[in-house]
Formats: C-alpha cells, structure tokens, sequence
C-alpha cells in the first residue's frame, strides 16, 4: 500500500507526461472504430501523431498500464491504475493501442502461460509490433462453442491442424491467431480442446473477409489446411484448453461491455447528441428522457466495472461478473447508437455523410450482443452460475 | 475515485444488522405493525439508539458513533430487505445531517437527543405532488427578532409522530430552514392514509412563531444546510430502495425453486429465469452507484450531488421493476395482501417518489453531463 502522497506524486508526474507526449490530435473528440490503433505489421497509422502516442506510450508501458514491466507493462497497481485512467479522461486522451492481444490473449498468457511464453509474446503486444486475432467460432460452432470441430492430429513435435474458423475478426489484417483446436475427438466436447498459438504466415492458413451489413469487413473466414503447429506454442495444457478458453471469455465480456460507454468514449450522451443536432435544432422531449436514461445507465455500468476492479484487487470478487457486465453493457451500447442515429436524422443516413461514418458504428453495435457470447447465453449463465436456476 | 468494496467493518456492521432485524424486525414485524394501525415501534427505536444506529452520523463528542454515510446505507439497505419502520432516514439521516451542519451549542444538544433516540423528526418540505424545494412558497413573515410561519405542507414522512419538524419556509432574500417542536402552537397535523403503511402527515402552519434561535444555519440560505441534509437522505433512501429490491428478488428466486407448474419447478423454464437473471443484472449495476453514492458523501460531500442523484435515480428503476417482476413472477399469490411480496412493491412506490422521483434525478445526472 503507497501513501497518498506517493500517490499524489505519481498522478503529477503523470500528468506532466501525458501534458508533454500526449499529441493535441489524440485527446478529445470522437472514438470511432475507424480511428482505433490496432497496432501490428499491417498497421496503417492514420497520423503521425497516432503513430508517435503509440510509440510514447509503449516506450513508458502506458499501453498496457497494469502488466508487470518485464512483459511490457507499467506494473501499475489498483489505485495507481485509477489514476491513469483519471488522467486520461481529464485530456480526453485515446486510447494508445488496443488489441485483441492486450484485451484477451495478454490476460490469458499472464495467468496460465510459462515464463517463457509471456517474455516471448507479450511485450510485441505491448509495443504494438505484432497484432493477434482470435479464432474461436465455427461454422457449426457458435453458442455452442464447445462443439468446435477444426482439428490438430498429433504428429509428435507439432499438431497437424485443419479446419475451419469463422468471424476471425481483422484476420486479414492479423500477424497471429489464437485459437480453439480438436486435439482429443473422443474425449467430451469440453476436455479435447487444446489453445494453440498459429502464426497467420504459416503455409496453409488463409483468410476471407466477410463483408457485414455496416459495409465493413471486419470478420473473417479463416482457414486451416494441413497447418504444422509447434507443441510449445500451446498455452495450458493439453486438452484443457476450454479453461484458457472460459477465461479469456471473461476478458472478452469485459471488453466488449466497455464499461457501458462502447465507442462514446466515456464522452456525456447528451453533448454529443447536442452536437449531431446541430444549430437552431433542440433535443426533442422523447429523445433527451431517452438520453438521460441511458447516461443513468452508462454511469452505473461503468461505477460496476470499476467495483468489480476493486474487489477482484481485495480478493473478493464474484466469479460470473462478466456475463452481467457483457449483457448490460452491449445492450446499452446498442441503446446508445440508436440515439445517435435519432440525433443525427437525415445526416446520420449516409455512408460517409456529414456525420462520418456514423450509421456504419450504428451497424457494427448489432454484433456486440451477439460476440464472445450472445445476451441470452449471457443471461442462462448468470441464471445458472448465480441464481442456481435450471436443471 | 472511491474505493467501492466494503470494508471488514462495512461487513461486520451489515451482519450485525442482519441478524438483529432477523430476529426483531422480519417482515412479520412490519405485518403486525401494519395489522394494529401504527407506524411507529418506539421500543425498536430504542434499541436501535443502544446499538448505535440513531446515532450514526452524530459525532463522537455529541455521543453519536459517527460511523459516516457509507455505513448509514449499510443500515438502510438491510432495513430495507424486511420493510423495516423506523424513523430512521428522517431522523438519523437526514435531521442528524442538517445539524451537523450548523455549529452552535443548540445543535450540539439536538443532536446528542438523536443519538440517544430521545427526540425524532421530521422533514417538511414539500407543498406539492412532485419534489421541488426551490419552489416553496410556504412564507416565514419577520416579526421582531423572530418570525412567523403560514403555509401548508404535505408528504412529511414520519410528520404525524415526530417530536421536531425541520421546516423549509420562503424569507426575505431567499429560503430559510427552521427547526421547530412539532406541538407548538399553530401547527395541525393530519397523518396521511399511505400505501406503504408508514408515518407521513399533510401539515398546516397558522402564524406560527418562530425564534432566530430556531433558524437551522442562517437565514436566507437554507440550502447551505438543507443540501447537505437532503443528499445524505436521498442517498441512504436509494440503499433502503436497493435492499428493498434484494429482499424482495430473494422471495421471487425462492419461489421460483419452490413452485410447480406443468410438471416441475418453474425456475427450469427459461423465460423465467432470463426475466429473474435480468433483475439480477440490474440490481447489481445499482449496487454499484449506491456504494459510490455513499463513499463520495464520505469522501467528496461537496461534489457527490450527481453521485447521490445517479443513485437515486438507478435504485427508483431498479426496485420498480424489482417489484413489479416480483409480482409477476409470484403469479395469482403476489396479489393477495396475505403474501409479503405487495408490500415491497407498495414501499417501492412511495420511495420512488420521496426526496425526488426518477425524473428529478435523471434530470440532475444530465445537468451534471453538460445536456
């Protein structure tokens, strides 16, 4: 435990650095998916100032604030974390980087990777050189993702792996993919699963955008086709890789429910409603109630990402939270988008219109309760985990 | 930010209370009391007082356990899970709050009685359907060193019984808060028929005196005591609301497990329990702003307005439809007046609408966001 003073010390000399390297053009503003750093060798940087933050931020471990510092990471603690966020929010700063490898495989290589393993894969996370995409659903295995059939046949020091992977999302755009393989057929669906780490190099692994209905081509379809995995570039054990699956589930949930603020960016709804409308036009009666509503719920959801922060910090913490946290938070999300499109009217309904991009956002929130576990799937788990309904 | 976990005492203060209104305060209690036509059980009160509770946001010095606002939504909230009566929110919380604010030997003394369950009050402020105490109209005419209070006034929780009333009054330049004994010539007080079956009274002020000794703070600038007092109600009103909802989803879960339909339990049907998971969503999410609610009263109390109001707000919804899908979900039983769950959706109602509805709070949590 640090005093507040020590504390205190850390916020001002935070916030002198953020106030030095933090670029004007990446505090404040709009986060839209467009203007996301992802990071990786295919990375297209829209600016050099977002190239720059990146770079900043890595060379400090803000990318990854919490991580030990020997992966990467800043080593912050809980209330040292609270602080970072406090500071960011208060320019308006972006994010520096995200990724599906500082928002899931990071997690999951921390607490079930070897030593060797998390120095080899995680600071490329941090600093942004290598991008990971996630490869568990199939065709056949959606809700149902324990019935996931792509398979690895052992061949002694590697796994031969075939199949196929769909809503790989940016795999086109990804340098690694973790995913969910068959290494046990004759096992039960849930203990002959193995997490392999697949290089999207490797010779038979293709990839095939899928375009979605916002025009975007965000999922893949990802291919497998007599792939030679190495064994040490399994994460856990073998078979048990349903464990290293269910946990980064948690931390998926968590992320896609974005503290109830989605793409906003912790932004006030109403401001930014005001603004779509622009002048002369008042926020009608209906839409502001809604707005308030949703601003209520927005601020307690993210108040309950932040308790359940703090009590997983005490050791206290419920073990299913992120199914709560994941339904409540994309439907709000797509509650919120849908204000956004009232607010803009005619301007919201063009591709690339006055608005940006805005009815292609609108479009992408329809899969946030449908990814990494679909709202009803989120609600049997809370009823069954939580409530102890249902046989 | 607040650190929003409870603490070892937080835990240990919740399971003292627990296991004291287990045994002396169920929902049987409250039936009785009901049942009887009273609203009041001074002999709880009293033993309330002993433990500590009246005294809860009394400073040590006035012999109060000063346990701050966090620990008066623990109270509030396990009260709330059995419908406890008590005056507890009007008096400990909020007549305790108000005093604290003001620093002189009179307000010492009052708040010593509070602490020690002598003396209880009451909150008159609203003169209309809807909470809106910068619309007073209620008039306090100077008249030498004192005043005169005309007006009329309506919802005082706890009115009818309450030995003080802390009364919000318009003067000169602005409002003005007084703190008067109930019984003082002028003052008639018709308790209220309620729902929920407790203590409220419409109250009428005939020219009623009224010292500069007994002006809360000063005069004209009543919010400086009576924000402090209102925010500190609101907020342990939302803890009472959010164990209100607990105590009343526990029943739906147990009967849920306990009543057969069709060949089984109820709970296996998934309809069900994807209405039952969702109040759990909801009642969680609330917790949440509660805890804060509490922390920044503690911590920050002069920025925890959007906190107390987003509280408020989310506990108002939440035990609404807490209740609602309590009934619902009991089926024909959850309308008789023999079963518990009715009186958790008639105590739901009136606190929606105590110290601020849905709307106002909603409303303050936008101006806070700039819309």
């Amino acid at each position: 435990m640090q005093s507040n003073q020590e504390l205190e010390g850390f916020r001002v000399e935070l916030r002198d650095w953020l106030e030095a390297n933090c670029p004007a053009e990446m505090r404040g503003g709009e986060a839209s998916e467009a203007s996301i750093c992802w990071g990786g060798k295919n990375f297209k940087f829209e600016t050099d100032a977002q190239r720059d933050w990146m770079g900043r931020a890595a060379s400090k471990g803000y990318t990854v604030p919490t991580w030990p510092v020997e992966y990467g990471g800043a080593g912050l603690n809980r209330s040292q974390e609270k602080i970072f966020k406090e500071e960011m929010d208060r320019i308006g700063a972006r994010s520096p980087l995200d990724s599906f490898g500082i928002w899931m495989l990071g997690p999951a290589l921390l607490h079930f990777g070897s030593h060797e393993q998390k120095l080899h894969y995680l600071p490329p996370i941090a600093r942004g050189e290598i991008r990971w995409c996630q490869g568990y659903s199939e065709p056949g295995a959606g809700s149902d993702l324990a019935s996931v059939q792509t398979k690895g046949e052992d061949k002694g020091d590697h796994w031969l792996v075939n199949g196929q992977k769909i809503w790989t999302s940016y795999a086109d755009k990804a340098d690694w993919i973790f995913a969910l393989i068959r290494t046990d057929r004759e096992a039960p669906k849930h203990k002959g699963i193995s997490f392999l780490l697949i290089n999207m190099e490797d010779a038979g692994v293709e990839t095939r955008p899928i375009k979605l209905i916002s025009g975007a081509s965000v999922f893949c379809e990802t291919f497998f086709t007599d792939v030679k995995v190495p064994k040490h570039q399994i994460v856990g054990t073998e078979n048990r890789g349903w464990d290293v699956a269910k946990y980064l589930l948690t931390h998926e949930r968590e992320m896609i429910s974005g503290g109830g603020q989605g793409l906003s960016g912790g932004r006030a709804l109403g401001a930014v409603l005001n603004e779509s409308l622009g002048e002369g036009q008042e926020m009608e009666t209906t839409l502001r109630a809604d707005a308030m509503r949703c601003e209520v719920d927005a601020l307690a959801i993210g108040l309950t990402l932040e308790r359940y922060k703090d009590q997983a910090e005490a050791g206290t913490g419920a073990g299913d939270a992120s199914a709560m946290l994941k339904y409540m938070g994309t439907e709000l999300n797509k509650q919120r988008h849908e204000l956004l499109m009232a607010a803009g009217g005619s301007d919201a309904l063009e591709w690339d219109g006055p608005l940006g991009n805005r009815p292609a956002d609108w479009l992408r929130t329809k899969a946030n309760s449908i990814e990494g576990g679909t709202s009803e799937v989120m609600l049997s788990i809370v009823s069954r985990r939580v409530l102890g309904l249902g046989a | 930010m607040a650190n929003l976990v409870m603490t070892e005492d937080e835990t240990m203060l919740a399971d003292a209370a627990r296991g004291f209104l287990d045994k002396s305060a169920p929902v049987k209690a409250f039936r009785d009391l009901r049942d009887a036509g009273k609203t009041h059980d001074a002999k709880m009160w009293k033993e309330m007082a002993d433990m500590g509770w009246a005294g809860v946001l009394v400073p040590e010095s006035a012999g109060g356990s000063d346990m701050g606002h966090a620990a008066a939504g623990v109270l509030a909230h396990e009260m709330g899970k059995t419908l406890v009566v008590s005056p507890f929110l009007s008096t400990a919380v909020i007549a305790a709050t108000a005093l604290r604010n003001v620093s002189d030997a009179r307000a010492q003394k009052a708040l010593a009685a509070i602490a020690t369950g002598d003396v209880t009050y009451a909150l008159a402020v609203d003169e209309a359907s809807k909470f809106n105490p910068e619309a007073t109209s209620m008039v306090a005419t100077r008249e030498g060193n004192g005043f005169r209070l005309s007006g009329k006034k309506t919802f005082v929780v706890d009115g009818a019984l309450a030995g003080r009333l802390l009364v919000l009054a318009k003067t000169d330049d602005g409002l003005t808060l007084f703190d008067i004994p109930a019984d003082r010539a002028g003052i008639t007080r018709n308790a209220q028929n309620m729902i929920d079956a407790r203590d409220s009274a419409r109250i009428d002020f005939d020219n009623v005196e009224a010292t500069g000794e007994d002006v809360m703070g000063q005069v004209d600038s009543a919010m400086s005591v009576l924000k402090p007092a209102l925010e500190a109600g609101q907020a342990a009103l939302a803890a009472e609301m959010a164990g209100l909802s607990a105590g009343a989803f526990g029943m739906t879960v147990a009967y849920l497990k306990e009543r057969k339909q069709f060949g089984t339990v109820i709970g296996n049907f998934q309809a069900l329990q994807h209405r039952a998971a969702h109040l759990w969503c909801e009642i969680e999410v609330t917790a949440s702003a509660i805890m804060n609610a509490g922390r920044m009263l503690d911590e920050d109390p002069d920025n925890a307005t959007m906190a107390v109001s987003l509280a408020k707000a989310r506990a108002t919804s939440t035990a609404q439809l807490a209740v609602q899908e309590g009934v619902q979900m009991h089926g024909g039983i959850g309308m008789t007046d023999a079963y518990d769950i009715g009186f958790y959706m008639k105590r739901a109602r009136v606190g929606a609408e105590w110290l601020g509805d849905y709307g106002y709070h909603a409303n303050q949590v936008a101006k806070h966001r700039g819309f």
